[in-house]
């Protein structure tokens, strides 16, 4: 492991031994510490053992995140074929981003899913809602599979164009898109004032937005040319980009649930709620992140 | 080793069904009581025993139909060995007394599991309860705890045979005490699993 990611999963490691010594006073807090500890033990795992156990990680994430999803969107019941053949694209979709067919990845799900799928519903032979169900299964698809499948996608960077690895741009992608929820909730609930989306997300304030977006922007200018090794350009956009993308992966997350009539996605994870709701920023970040990356490398690929 | 291997199953079922269990603590840790919940699938029985608290999980048997139960040698085995399944006689001989092997687990300290709507059903939908239950609780005279299913009807409806994922929910009710009204027993094992169902989440599903 190099020095970056090691100082990096240091600070972690301090973080969640500060959480949960505050989780003494706090019971509050005690049961999502313990949720961030598994988490934090899962993605170790999976950095020392390399791209192919984050592929699966990822993998078995996206399958959980698409399957809350089908389970909480409206759904008809003679679309079971077309269901599996969701959970079918997991494996080939991560399969494929472990065997660095970068090229096939990006066409699975945007091209032959959005045509596979309508193709796929007609065998029940039922029109009524037709065009909704495929459309609410399209989208599931995209930000539970594609969209996050970018975020093992970074594994797969050229040693040479990292300075800490692939293992090194995801790290960072993960700390920052994490950090930028929490520095809008304190930034949120330090300064007050109006809100933003009430009608969305009620709890969110404009405070809370512009704070997290100098709070991660700031954090981004620094040890984002540690792990990234990108220059001044790339790294604003980054600073601008990032917290922005989070918030919008957060509320649009928020909207889908309101639309459905529930607060959390799930009870998977104790203290966070479901996994949805912890991978909502991640859903709108990973694919950024991957893009800016692969714009300004000095190689294409 | 009906303990173990359902304490065993526990991460599988969280990771392969997406179960989550609302108020795991009102279940039975000993006997004699009664858990009743409705039922849509075969998956019940497991997301049940595995939820039970693990020193409960022994002495835990579902009361399950002995005519499907029953039918093949390997059925009966995964039934009794595996799922400590009694079997209930669905048709009433003269003379016969179904609910004998059921009181005689209960006066033995044991749990049994009871799906009042006596048969799965049509997928995620509630069928009438049955007064067979409220008939055993006023023999027993043991609580009764109601016990939401749901979700398990999506993954394995009734007539399929591949299980498809979906997230399942198991919401408990607090205990229900015994009671010798047959009418007011079962208005109240309704009454707690409406409210159980309303606090489920929202199925769209059409």
């Amino acid at each position: 492991m190099s020095d970056p990611l090691l100082i990096g999963g240091l600070a972690i490691l301090g973080v969640l031994i500060a959480g949960s010594v505050a989780a003494i006073w706090l019971p509050g807090i005690r049961a999502r510490t313990a949720t961030w500890w598994v988490i934090a033990a899962l993605l170790c795992a999976a950095f020392a053992l390399g791209p192919v156990a984050v592929a699966v990680l990822f993998g078995i994430i996206s399958f959980m995140a698409l399957r809350e999803y089908v389970s909480l969107a409206p759904t008809r019941r003679e679309d079971r074929p077309a269901l599996f053949l969701c959970y079918a694209l997991v494996p080939l979709v991560y399969t494929l981003i472990a065997l660095d067919l970068y090229g096939i990845v990006l066409v699975v799900i945007p091209v032959y899913a959005v045509l596979a799928l309508p193709a796929v519903m007609l065998l029940n032979g039922r029109t009524e809602g037709y065009l909704a169900a495929a459309g609410v299964l399209y989208f599931g698809l995209v930000i539970t599979v594609f969209t996050l499948g970018h975020a093992a996608l970074l594994m797969n960077v050229p040693a040479a164009e990292a300075p800490a690895g692939g293992a090194g741009l995801l790290f960072f992608l993960l700390v920052v898109t994490a950090l930028n929820d929490v520095f809008q909730y304190i930034a949120g609930r330090l300064i007050g004032g109006p809100k933003i989306m009430p009608t969305i997300s009620p709890g969110k304030t404009v405070s809370g937005f512009l704070g997290g977006l100098l709070a991660t922007g700031a954090l981004i200018a620094v040890i984002g040319p540690t792990f990234t090794g990108l220059g001044i350009l790339p790294i604003a956009i980054l600073a601008l980009l990032l917290p922005v993308a989070g918030f919008a992966g957060d509320v649009t997350m928020s909207a889908i649930k309101r639309d459905l009539g529930v607060k959390d996605s799930g009870k998977l994870l104790p203290g966070h709620g479901g996994i949805l709701d912890r991978v909502d920023s991640l859903t709108f970040t990973a694919p950024l992140m991957f893009h800016v990356f692969a714009f300004f490398a000095s190689t294409r690929y | 080793m009906r303990t173990a291997f359902f304490l065993a199953m526990r991460p599988l079922v969280w990771f392969i069904l997406g179960l989550s269990v609302g108020n795991r603590a009102h279940l039975p840790r000993s006997g004699p009581a009664i858990v009743a919940a409705n039922h849509n699938s075969h998956l019940d029985i497991l997301v049940l025993l595995c939820s039970m608290p693990a020193q409960a999980i022994a002495a835990t048997a579902p009361v399950a139909a002995a005519d499907y139960f029953f039918r093949t040698p390997l059925r009966r085995f995964v039934a009794t060995r595996i799922f400590g399944i009694l079997a209930l006689e669905r048709t009433m001989r003269r003379g016969s007394e179904p609910f004998g092997p059921l009181l005689a687990h209960l006066e033995a300290g044991g749990i049994l599991i009871i799906f009042p709507e006596g048969t799965r059903g049509a997928p995620e939908e509630m069928g009438a309860l049955k007064s067979g239950l409220s008939k055993l609780v006023r023999e027993a005279a043991v609580p009764v705890t109601p016990v939401y299913l749901q979700g398990a009807g999506r993954i394995l409806p009734k007539g399929t045979r591949v299980p498809l994922p979906f997230t399942c929910a198991m919401l408990v009710g607090e205990r229900l005490a015994p009671s010798a009204d047959r009418a007011a027993f079962m208005a109240g094992l309704s009454a707690a699993f409406s409210a159980l169902k309303s606090a489920a989440p929202p199925l769209h599903w059409h």
